[in-house]
């Protein structure tokens, strides 16, 4: 659940960025910070090795205005995606307000997006979370390459509960927001709705 | 109840806010600052300087959630305290009930020793305004100091349209 912190009149909402190693979730996330006017961004940081993969992960606080009163930021964060991290993806997930789903759209990614949705399954479970209802969205990354399988056959193998499904291509920026905009209002309808 | 369900209201954050103002000057620190397990800033005393408090809260949260993995995996339920030692700047983080997290900042003019000592004094005050809250929380509705309502009981879909212009 946010935080409301009602002296400061805020409230603060857990973002996770998650999909299997490779599939854009840093990109997403430094796309957003690079089009993000600096009074809303905070610092973008990133626990990456030395060859720039996310060992921890990465982050960035966005605020996106005010409803009733309220200041309302989004913590934007990104999970590991290489298999071996999996402890650490999981202590990323603790508290998360929504996830947005990255899949890999190449052919050969397939088995690697339905084992990574299977393990976000297990490791929100862990937490006492729940994919079929916490707030999702599922961004088909990586559109422009030739290898991507078609739209239809790669939302039928991995969209499994009627959620949001938005086509991107993370390096160019396309889908990143409307990937976002998506989850910040199912997290917020969710909110509305407890 | 979950510590991310936590609502922190005005009065809460005066009494913990008094708390971590008499540390900081108890303790000669620069800096105190408190926050719960997933990151979230809920109070702090003391001069910021140049740094973002929303990634120091993150980055702390991520260390201390790091630092509790380990403790898991060598039978330990946690380590309570973590001491970061710098060349002039060093940090003290230490868990507060098991749902919290007191950063203490110093440097030169205090010392570990007396770190310790004060945040040993006041981490159970902490814990007993935070714990207040958290019995709030989970009595009756009509108790004498209920919790508000959530702003976004009544969100509408104009609120949320909105948020992007």
């Amino acid at each position: 659940m946010p935080f409301i912190n009602y002296a400061a009149r805020e409230i603060n909402a857990k973002i996770v960025y998650y999909g299997p190693g490779l599939c854009g979730k840093t990109t997403n996330l430094q796309w957003i910070y690079d089009r993000s006017n600096n009074g809303n961004k905070g610092k973008l940081i990133s626990l990456a090795t030395e060859t720039e993969r996310t060992l921890f992960f990465d982050f960035m606080p966005l605020e996106l205005g005010s409803i009733r009163g309220f200041r309302t930021r989004f913590h934007l964060y990104t999970v590991p995606g290489q298999v071996f991290y999996d402890a650490s993806r999981k202590l990323i997930l603790k508290g998360a307000d929504g996830v947005v789903f990255v899949a890999d759209s190449q052919e050969v990614r397939l088995d690697a997006n339905l084992d990574s949705i299977e393990n976000l399954r297990h490791n929100l479970a862990d937490h006492g979370l729940n994919l079929d209802t916490i707030p999702y969205v599922l961004q088909l990354n990586k559109r422009d390459l030739p290898t991507a399988l078609p739209v239809p056959q790669l939302t039928r193998a991995l969209r499994f509960r009627n959620e949001p499904v938005f086509e991107a291509v993370a390096t160019r920026g396309k889908g990143v927001f409307d990937t976002l905009k998506a989850v910040v209002r199912e997290v917020l309808i969710h909110l509305r709705n407890r | 109840m979950s510590a991310s369900d936590l609502v922190i209201l005005e009065e809460d954050h005066r009494r913990l806010s008094e708390v971590l103002d008499r540390l900081r000057q108890d303790a000669n620190a620069k800096l105190t600052f408190l926050l719960n397990k997933n990151g979230q800033q809920i109070a702090r005393s003391g001069d910021l300087e140049d740094i973002d408090p929303t990634a120091l809260a993150s980055l702390t949260a991520g260390n201390v959630a790091a630092t509790d993995g380990l403790a898991k995996l060598v039978g330990e339920r946690e380590f309570e305290i973590l001491f970061h030692e710098g060349v002039s700047d060093h940090l003290h983080i230490n868990v507060i009930g098991g749902r919290t997290i007191l950063l203490v900042r110093f440097d030169e003019r205090s010392s570990l020793g007396l770190v310790r000592l004060r945040v040993k004094k006041a981490s159970p005050e902490l814990g007993a305004i935070l714990d207040d809250a958290a019995t709030r929380q989970s009595a009756p509705a009509d108790a004498a100091a209920p919790t508000p309502p959530s702003p976004f009981a009544e969100i509408t879909d104009e609120d949320i349209d909105a948020l992007f212009g």
